[in-house]
């Protein structure tokens, strides 16, 4: 049977991808921004923010209407409230981008420390997880939605990895500081895009198969 | 009718600990805290015929004492036929027959040694339209008790006044016990037949859509009743509307076409439902 709700969620789920464009969109400008070492590019990055902000309130609006309207159970429910959730943590992925936009405003202020290799890594890694968990999304596909996941590792490693080189330039000769600091809050802000990534993968293996892998020891889970 | 009796669903799994009167029933039950539910009614492998014509293939399931149980499904689907052979309302209909057991506390509910009538104070019921009788409210409430008995007034208007107070209808009707039933307003009438229910001091109450002919305020008020008589009876409930099944009842079945498709706490049925059929039904892709 044909329902008019069917038509709400298509609606729904095609705003969630526009918003999940719109931040895939601006983390790989942000990085382009520091990489290319582009500051006009950064102050776009900066304002794109307020497009996907205003994108989280719609979308938010538009599930507590749907609740309260359509009285959803099962997997439309379990789309409903995943959707809310996944737009809050597209919201706060818009705001890491938006973070390091501004440091790499910062930073192209001043002389480059060092080549630029792993954080590019680095942000390829997150950015492929940032497009899986999308996709599992668009697709219901908890296998992709687990791989993002297991994922997730890999970034937290090379977070690790530089914060340590980034450490050794620091004692070598404290002039470094401001630059490998601000260097370090971008793989930060990249590795809390993972990790939101991963949110949002474990939010689809719920919606998928309506069991909850989150907040659970990685052997248990996966 | 052509329908091929599907496989039947697994029985209820009795680890879920009722939370203790006044908790939410949304509120996680304790680990580790021993059951304290206990099967009230069995039905064990139920197959139901009107005439030639099979209306119930091998239904399975328990009914926990001190609960609220749903039967969910499309009209025709069984659901009622099954609420009707909990007390044996069937044997009034020609040519009806069964296979299979119900079972009442563990015991046979049609060994030829029961007593309809005692098995019926026990499982009493409540239709989907309300029926009380052309007389006053006060005798509408001693009508049973007087049949089964009890003569002494004081009793009687004990027994009158705790059934009103149990279907939530006392306060309404207190200064008024000795007008006609008649007068009463749809939902107060519905409440007046749950009183009438609740006074031979029934341990099962079946309800049969009991909302299905009342406005959402008297509906709001039958909801808020099942939901305090679980404490003291064990109900089932036969509705067409899911939302209903979903607010009151503790565990759900749902029926398609005489078979039971899918039982389980109700929490799952409307969150995750393991059965494509459910999911089907309860989310309106069904039909």
């Amino acid at each position: 049977m044909q329902r008019h709700f069917d038509q709400d969620l298509a609606h729904l789920k095609q705003q969630l991808l526009r918003m999940g464009g719109l931040v895939e969109s601006q983390i790989q400008q942000a990085l382009r921004a520091l990489v290319d070492r582009d500051s006009d590019l950064a102050v776009d990055v900066i304002k794109q923010d307020h497009d996907v902000n205003a994108l989280d309130v719609e979308i938010d609006e538009l599930c507590i209407q749907l609740l309260a309207l359509q009285q959803p159970t099962a997997r439309d429910l379990r789309f409903v409230t995943t959707g809310m959730k996944i737009s809050s943590e597209l919201e706060r992925m818009g705001d890491l981008a938006d973070n390091i936009a501004q440091r790499a405003l910062e930073l192209n202020g001043e002389p480059q420390l060092k080549p630029y290799i792993d954080i590019p890594r680095m942000a390829n890694w997150t950015m492929r997880m940032v497009k899986e968990c999308l996709d599992a999304f668009v697709n219901s596909d908890p296998v992709l939605a687990r791989k993002v996941c297991a994922d997730d590792d890999f970034v937290d490693d090379v977070n690790e990895q530089l914060f340590r080189e980034l450490l050794s330039f620091m004692l070598e000769d404290t002039r470094t500081i401001t630059r490998a600091i601000r260097l370090t809050f971008v793989a930060k802000s990249l590795e809390r895009i993972a990790d939101h990534a991963t949110n949002i993968a474990e939010l689809v293996v719920y919606m998928v198969e309506g069991k909850n892998i989150r907040h659970v020891a990685p052997s248990a889970s996966y | 009718m052509d329908v091929q009796p599907g496989k039947m669903v697994a029985t209820v799994p009795m680890v879920t600990v009722r939370p203790p009167t006044g908790q939410s029933r949304l509120a996680r039950p304790q680990a580790g805290l021993a059951s304290s539910v206990s099967a009230k009614i069995s039905v064990r492998d139920l197959d139901f015929y009107y005439g030639p014509r099979q209306s119930l293939f091998h239904v399975g399931l328990t009914i926990r004492s001190h609960s609220v149980t749903a039967f969910i499904g499309p009209s025709g689907c069984g659901k009622s036929t099954l609420l009707r052979c909990l007390n044996r309302m069937n044997d009034l209909v020609e040519g009806a027959r069964h296979t299979g057991r119900v079972e009442l506390d563990g015991l046979d509910i049609y060994d030829p040694s029961i007593n309809v009538t005692d098995l019926r104070k026990r499982v009493g019921m409540v239709f989907q339209k309300s029926n009380p009788f052309p007389k006053s409210i006060y005798d509408n409430v001693a009508y049973g008790p007087r049949l089964h008995g009890t003569k002494d007034k004081r009793s009687l208007d004990e027994l009158v006044q705790h059934s009103l107070q149990g279907a939530g209808l006392w306060d309404e009707v207190k200064d008024r016990l000795q007008q006609s039933a008649l007068g009463l307003s749809g939902g107060q009438q519905q409440r007046l037949c749950i009183a009438r229910a609740l006074a031979v001091r029934p341990e099962v109450i079946l309800m049969d859509e009991p909302c299905s002919a009342l406005d959402p305020i008297a509906t709001g008020k039958i909801e808020e009743l099942i939901y305090t008589l679980k404490n003291t009876y064990t109900v089932a409930i036969v509705t067409h509307n899911m939302q209903q099944a979903a607010r009151v009842s503790d565990q759900c079945g749902f029926f398609l076409m005489g078979e039971l498709v899918e039982f389980g706490d109700t929490r799952t049925i409307f969150t995750a439902p393991r059965d494509k059929r459910t999911e089907d039904y309860i989310t309106g892709r069904f039909g």
